[in-house]
């Protein structure tokens, strides 16, 4: 049975100590009570309430961390199976796989670093290098892995079935709290072992979601609790079952045993692009880490793209930044549109300019990411905001002109636009698709 | 571990597009989407009769816009939409033709409505597979375009769009006279894809005849704001909500090859790597995550992208169980 926020709340210390991270206990509480945190970030919880609240104060799937520092990747804790439910919380970690006897390996590493991109002014990247040992040699392993990780700031995962050569490693870079991959029913023990004694999370790959769930919980009852599960599928359609299955025991039926986030990988025996759509798949339904040899940026750009789309929590919609945008090559006569930041808006917009294949100016006004109508109805697309954007994007000094073009569901905006601005306010129509057409006839009126 | 599997009450609508010579048509073969008792692709839970199926965009203007990578496939047929669609069907093998009569519209040629009429003729002659017809997007100009469509494409039981909102009576009549399918189309809503349904339904047009079109927002153009609106009506119909039950149609070509990302050449954006990959991956990888969402038709334009998706789609189905 779930206990509520003021149930939890009675067993927690009271005295508002900040240490968890949240200011009061009673958020805390609050917090525990609709899994978005861990009892375990509590330092002073007794083991009296520790023992009452168990496993009601867990999170459903675990919050489980890769790497320190800045390139930190936190992974799970996710609460729904649809996006519309919530929203989707710690985006899917985008790993590179580099092998041992890959001679181009160490300079693949260097290309990785700079798989960053900006979009709609996010900074995207790969998160993770996959490490992986082929040789079978502990020592020529391990020296791979510190060659590695001296190039590159991003967390590692250590890929090797044997313990002995992740052992080698994590004397080079188990201070970097790598995934170790992967415990599986003939090694468990030493991987749990190597889990514990080096402070790492730990992946547990079994045949299909019923034995991954038995080794994961006997790997937990050795003390190993940051794991990572794979159930090793064979096929494109079992990988998505599984996925499907483990959120779903986890949030519906609250099993312990799958409630820790999944690893995917990429098939190697298929070919690139199949690859790359894969891997979309795997973003969309609910891997927490996926594995790709694809390092080239014209597979990670759209897959980084998918990510944050799919990420985007729904209650706040993506922000473009305000400033002036160019469409196409304007010129001194070209027209100034006026919109919103709300993301859809400006793509909309941009893209029936674009269609009209008449260059412009795009003055992007803050709303705070909401569409045309909204923001007039909260004041935030007004005579003052429009004239403020006009001011500081300094698009008078670019134009011949001093006219601009108002959505027409704001024609009511006209007049004080006019007085507040010193523009000349052109109404453009309703609906963008209605653009071309306006812009057309706007260039035959003036030619 | 307990089995976890939904109880779904509803099912999605069957549809089949297309008309044999015994149904009264001319088509060698036809489509059948929709009928999903589950998610997509949850084998495990439910049925999934029919796999998505793929048309390829036909325009019946020369599309002098597109980026190279995406008019080299096409290169001597991209005048003459009959030729172009038996490419589609003989070289790249669509399961249907998308053709869109862009050139009606009063800013991409203003051609004559009768002309539309005689391009659906000329592209059903060519070809062998069902038949999409997409109007131009102006509202004047499909209602005068499209019952004459509807018309010249008597008795071949194509899909037909799109009704709207505002605009959904004359197609409606017109496919109800010569037994079309119908698209109604909504602006990324899913209550005004529900009163589109409903509206056409009180036209005396039978809602098990049509397709639900969302309109697709891009990767990195919206896509998201599609792909919850397509799963939240994926749902609802599962849930047994007879408005919402219509198989999803996902127009991806047209959205996709819009976008920046799929058209810039790789000297524009030396660190976005090749286009010739990344325009058709832009477009599939759209089309890939909106089944995810309950895609039942993708309009594509890349015969790679066709190509690819066909093989994800191959790969999820599996062997049926």
């Amino acid at each position: 049975m779930a206990l509520t926020g003021l149930d939890i709340y009675k067993l927690l210390p009271k005295t508002n100590c900040g240490d968890c991270g949240s200011p009061t206990c009673l958020a805390f509480a609050m917090k525990l009570a609709s899994k978005q945190t861990s009892l375990d970030e509590c330092p002073h919880v007794s083991d009296e309430a520790r023992a009452k609240l168990g496993s009601a104060a867990q999170p459903p799937i675990r919050l489980v961390t890769i790497g320190t520092g800045d390139r930190k990747v936190e992974l799970g804790n996710e609460t729904v199976l649809f996006r519309h439910e919530e929203t989707f919380y710690h985006q899917t970690a985008l790993a590179i796989r580099l092998k041992e006897d890959d001679p181009e390996s160490e300079s693949r590493v260097e290309d990785i670093n700079k798989l960053r991109f900006v979009r709609v002014g996010e900074d995207i990247s790969v998160d993770l290098v996959a490490l992986t040992e082929e040789s079978g040699d502990p020592e020529k392993y391990s020296a791979f892995v510190e060659r590695c990780r001296a190039n590159t700031n991003l967390a590692l995962i250590l890929v090797s079935g044997s313990p002995d050569c992740l052992k080698a490693a994590l004397e080079k870079a188990g201070d970097t709290r790598p995934l170790i991959y992967a415990a599986t029913a003939g090694n468990l023990e030493e991987m749990a072992g190597l889990a514990r004694q080096y402070s790492c999370p730990l992946a547990v790959r079994g045949k299909g979601p019923e034995e991954t769930a038995r080794l994961a919980d006997r790997i937990k009852e050795i003390g190993v609790e940051d794991l990572v599960l794979d159930t090793s599928p064979a096929s494109l359609r079992d990988e998505l079952t599984d996925q499907v299955i483990i959120r779903r025991q986890a949030l519906k039926r609250h099993f312990r045993p799958l409630g820790y986030p999944t690893i995917a990988f990429t098939d190697p025996n298929t070919d690139k692009f199949s690859r790359a759509l894969e891997a979309s798949v795997f973003i969309a339904k609910y891997a927490a880490i996926v594995v790709t040899d694809l390092s080239e940026p014209e597979y990670i750009l759209p897959l980084l793209t998918t990510r944050q789309n799919i990420y985007t929590d729904p209650q706040k919609p993506i922000q473009m930044e305000p400033k002036l945008y160019e469409v196409g090559n304007p010129d001194r006569s070209s027209p100034l549109l006026v919109t919103t930041n709300f993301s859809l808006t400006y793509f909309t917009v941009e893209g029936e300019v674009e269609a009209s294949r008449i260059p412009a100016y795009l003055l992007i006004v803050d709303t705070e990411g909401t569409s045309v109508l909204t923001a007039w109805a909260a004041d935030k697309f007004n005579a003052e905001t429009i004239t403020r954007a006009l001011d500081e994007s300094g698009v008078v000094e670019k134009l011949d002109h001093k006219n601009l073009v108002l959505p027409g569901y704001v024609a009511v905006l006209s007049g004080k636009l006019e007085d507040e601005s010193g523009w000349k306010v052109l109404v453009g129509p309703k609906e963008a698709s209605g653009i071309p057409k306006f812009l057309k006839a706007m260039k035959k009126r003036s030619a | 571990m307990e089995e976890i599997k939904e109880k779904w009450t509803g099912a999605v609508n069957t549809v089949t597009v297309g008309a044999t010579e015994k149904e009264g048509g001319t088509r060698k073969s036809t489509v059948t989407i929709g009928g999903e008792t589950t998610l997509p692709f949850l084998h495990f839970e439910g049925s999934i009769p029919y796999r998505p199926a793929l048309a390829l965009d036909v325009l019946d203007n020369l599309p002098e816009e597109w980026p190279e990578v995406l008019k080299e496939p096409y290169r001597d047929v991209l005048d003459n939409p009959a030729q172009w669609a038996a490419l589609c069907e003989e070289k790249y093998g669509a399961d249907m033709i998308c053709l869109r009569l862009k050139s009606l519209h009063p800013d991409w040629g203003d051609t004559a409505p009768e002309r539309a009429a005689e391009t659906v003729q000329a592209v059903l002659e060519a070809t062998t597979i069902p038949l999409i017809i997409w109007g131009c997007d102006d509202p004047e100009k499909d209602n005068l375009a499209l019952p004459l469509c509807a018309q010249a494409a008597a008795g071949e039981n194509c899909l037909i769009g799109f009704a709207t909102e505002d605009n959904y009576k004359t197609l409606a009549v017109a496919c109800l006279a010569d037994h079309h399918k119908i698209v109604a189309q909504s602006p990324i809503d899913i209550n005004i894809a529900k009163q589109v349904n409903i509206l056409i339904s009180e036209m005396g047009y039978k809602p098990e005849d049509i397709v639900i079109d969302p309109n697709t927002g891009a990767l990195g153009y919206g896509i998201e704001y599609t792909y919850s609106i397509m799963e939240r009506i994926r749902l609802a119909a599962l849930d047994g909500d007879r408005m919402m039950a219509m198989p999803i149609i996902c127009d991806v070509g047209f959205d996709s090859w819009r976008t920046k990302e799929a058209k810039a050449l790789k000297e524009q954006f030396p660190g976005w790597g090749d286009e010739g990959v990344r325009g058709p991956l832009w477009e599939a990888m759209t089309a890939v995550l909106l089944l995810q969402a309950g895609g039942d038709i993708v309009n594509l334009r890349h015969p790679m992208a066709l190509e690819k998706v066909r093989k994800q789609i191959d790969a999820l189905m599996g062997n049926g169980e």
